[in-house]
């Protein structure tokens, strides 16, 4: 997956300029064509579905003609069936059409340091949910997530994040009955 | 009349005061969703699920319903003002609502829009009372053989139907699938892709992967290709209609669920085909031919009127058939799953009041959405300014607020952000993300059909085709999978 991560920045202006010769052998091969990275990813899957479902204990107590085996045999296969299938509409110049939408600028190259950005954050936040409360890790969440999509109001983005944090807290965690942990600042309260 | 008591029955829970209130948040969530750019209908629904999780059933589907409903209305307000359609279903109405906005008639798009909208779903709900009883009773007495069939309708409807390359539709499909096996199989308890993890044991909850895809994946896309500077939507006024632009619309009105009706209700993937079909049919009947393109009023009446008569007939098809045809209805059909109520016919006999209170609750829908719209357009364009860093926080913020009260696991965010970043690379290569939800909500319950009718079989494959139903079911796949000589009357994908 990284590797065709790699490759994405240019590769938007690549296709647009239909593939001019500027790299040599397998790179210039690869350029443009890094959904075949989507190929080995189905690869992937495909392998390790059926590794798993043929590797499984047969000592189960199966009822039925159809034991648990049978049906991730079949998606495994498939998965690399339709592998092979992608790779060869790849190869033949198929190409997946990148999702548009009223924020989407598709012309503009792909910005993979906010979204490096905002995963770190997301996962910030699995982290400290548990040690320091929904409030807290929410409202770092949400300013982080802004700050990484490049709001710059230092005045007023952790003030939205905090009072949104703590309202959703007690939305939830009282008034719909969905728990949320506390951390230590509830329990100060 | 049966049906008409049972509705009239369904008014009766649908009215209560709380029940009101959930039809009110859910209206006014659809259209603020509909309205702002990035969440979709089905995004909002399923970022919603865990909401639902201390709601009695009846309450969640009535919001449900009217974020469903509210969403097609808001939808066609950021189409017109702004010409970038965020939900398929509004694609159409850009086409010709934005022109008109441009020359100053943005008030009249508005409103034929949203008159066409609560046109469509009256008549497409109405339509539903009539229809949906009477699909239950045909498909009563189904067994194991015909809910597998219906299954692979689903699977074959929404990877070949809809978007532009089936390949790409499959590869989705089958990630989907593969999700859907990871944990305990259900009929012997053998582990399935868990690599001995006892969290992975109970499966990957369908919620955390809806909004993994849903949510996470389109806030990630957004955010890498985020437009710097958003487009300014058009100032706007109260939405009127004069006498003359009454007498052009009245008849795309109705004819719009004509069209819209019997679409949705067929696996043919929604609001896309139907629109598209009536505003070329408008077209073609029109008098005024000329200003096609540049605005032409009947071209917002008839698609939106068939878009929301589309929403109505899906309900059909997951109601009475556990058959979902669009991304809401999919992510509905979890939160059924959730109850662990099955939709299919014989919902209508275990579950009368939760089923006929729903669609009494589509009327209600409808009539406050038309309130909501018409006068309060202006201000719902408002929310068109919303600065977009905090917009997208907002859907991570929630996202992760969901995906928490699943299980009160962080292991279930880690997870999430994974699937998030799969969503995001299915949208970078043009994998659709519907077939890999659907993949996940009927995979596990496929293999237990296709089990459970091997099983009463003995094994031979003759017991998967031998009622008429599941006959008839096959020769619709077969029909579909020669469809695509007919989706050439689609125009290339407009998004």
């Amino acid at each position: 997956m990284t590797d065709s991560h790699a490759d994405t920045n240019t590769d938007t202006a690549n296709n647009t300029a239909n593939k001019t010769d500027t790299g040599t052998g397998l790179r210039a091969f690869l350029r443009g064509r890094s959904e075949l990275g989507v190929c080995a990813l189905l690869l992937a899957i495909g392998v390790l579905v059926l590794t798993d479902a043929l590797t499984m204990d047969t000592d189960f107590a199966q009822r039925g003609p159809v034991g648990p085996r049978t049906v991730p045999i079949v998606v495994g296969v498939a998965l690399l069936v339709v592998a092979v299938l992608l790779a060869v509409d790849v190869l033949r110049g198929g190409k997946g059409e990148a999702e548009g939408g009223e924020d989407i600028d598709l012309a503009a190259p792909g910005d993979w340091r906010t979204v490096l950005l905002l995963a770190g954050v997301f996962l910030a936040n699995a982290f400290l949910i548990d040690p320091l409360g929904f409030p807290i890790s929410g409202a770092l969440l949400f300013w982080g997530s802004a700050y990484a999509l490049g709001s710059r109001a230092f005045h007023r983005d952790p003030l939205i994040a905090a009072v949104l944090s703590t309202v959703t807290f007690f939305v939830f965690d009282r008034l719909l009955a969905v728990p949320l942990p506390g951390g230590p600042l509830m329990e100060v309260l | 009349m049966d049906s008409l008591s049972s509705l009239l029955d369904g008014f009766g829970t649908a009215l209560s005061p709380v029940n009101l209130l959930w039809a009110a948040v859910g209206v006014l969530l659809g259209t603020a969703i509909g309205v702002l750019p990035g969440i979709g209908p089905a995004m909002a629904v399923a970022l919603l699920l865990p909401v639902t999780y201390g709601l009695d059933p009846t309450a969640a589907f009535i919001m449900f319903a009217g974020i469903y409903y509210g969403g097609m209305f808001g939808g066609s307000t950021t189409s017109i003002l702004l010409n970038t359609p965020g939900e398929t279903a509004a694609v159409v109405a850009a086409m010709e609502g934005h022109p008109m906005a441009r020359s100053g008639r943005g008030a009249q798009a508005l409103a034929a829009a949203a008159i066409g909208h609560f046109a469509g779903g009256m008549i497409g709900t109405c339509l539903l009372v009539f229809l949906a009883p009477t699909v239950a009773d045909l498909a009563v007495d189904i067994g194991a053989p015909d809910y597998f069939a219906i299954m692979v309708l689903a699977f074959i409807a929404v990877t070949s139907v809809l978007g532009s390359s089936r390949i790409r539709g499959f590869a989705s499909l089958l990630i989907g699938l593969t999700i859907g096996l990871v944990g305990l199989d259900q009929m012997t308890g053998q582990q399935r892709l868990t690599f001995g993890s006892l969290q992975l044991a109970d499966g990957i909850d369908v919620v955390i992967v809806a909004v993994g895809l849903f949510a996470i994946g389109e806030a990630l896309w957004v955010a890498l290709h985020l437009r710097r500077r958003p487009d300014e939507p058009i100032p706007v006024g109260r939405p009127w209609l004069g006498k003359a632009e009454l007498r052009r619309t009245w008849k795309p009105w109705l004819r719009g669920p004509a069209i819209g009706f019997p679409f949705g209700a067929i696996p043919a993937g929604g609001a896309e085909i139907p629109t598209f079909l009536s505003y070329v049919t408008e077209k073609r009947l029109s008098k005024h031919r000329d200003e096609f393109g540049k605005g032409a009023i009947e071209g917002v009446a008839g698609p939106e009127s068939a878009a929301s008569a589309s929403a109505a007939g899906t309900l059909v098809s997951m109601l009475t058939l556990g058959l979902p045809t669009t991304a809401v209805a999919a992510v509905m059909l979890a939160a059924f799953q959730q109850y662990g109520i099955q939709p299919g016919p014989l919902l209508f006999e275990r579950e009368p009041d939760l089923v006929w209170g729903l669609i009494a609750s589509l009327f209600i829908a409808m009539v406050m959405l038309l309130v909501l719209n018409l006068p309060l357009a202006p201000v719902w364009a408002k929310l068109l300014r919303i600065p977009r860093p905090y917009l997208y926080a907002g859907i991570l913020f929630f996202a992760a607020v969901g995906a928490y009260a699943v299980g009160g696991e962080p292991l279930d965010l880690v997870i999430l952000l994974i699937i998030g970043l799969l969503g995001l690379l299915m949208r970078r290569y043009g994998l659709p993300v519907l077939p890999a939800v659907i993949g996940v909500i009927l995979g596990p319950g496929a293999e237990q059909q296709l089990r459970r009718a091997l099983q009463i079989s003995d094994g031979s494959m003759s017991g998967l085709v031998d009622t008429p139903f599941s006959v008839t079911v096959y020769v619709v796949i077969a029909l579909i999978l020669c469809w695509p000589l007919a989706k050439r009357l689609v125009p290339g994908r407009v998004r």
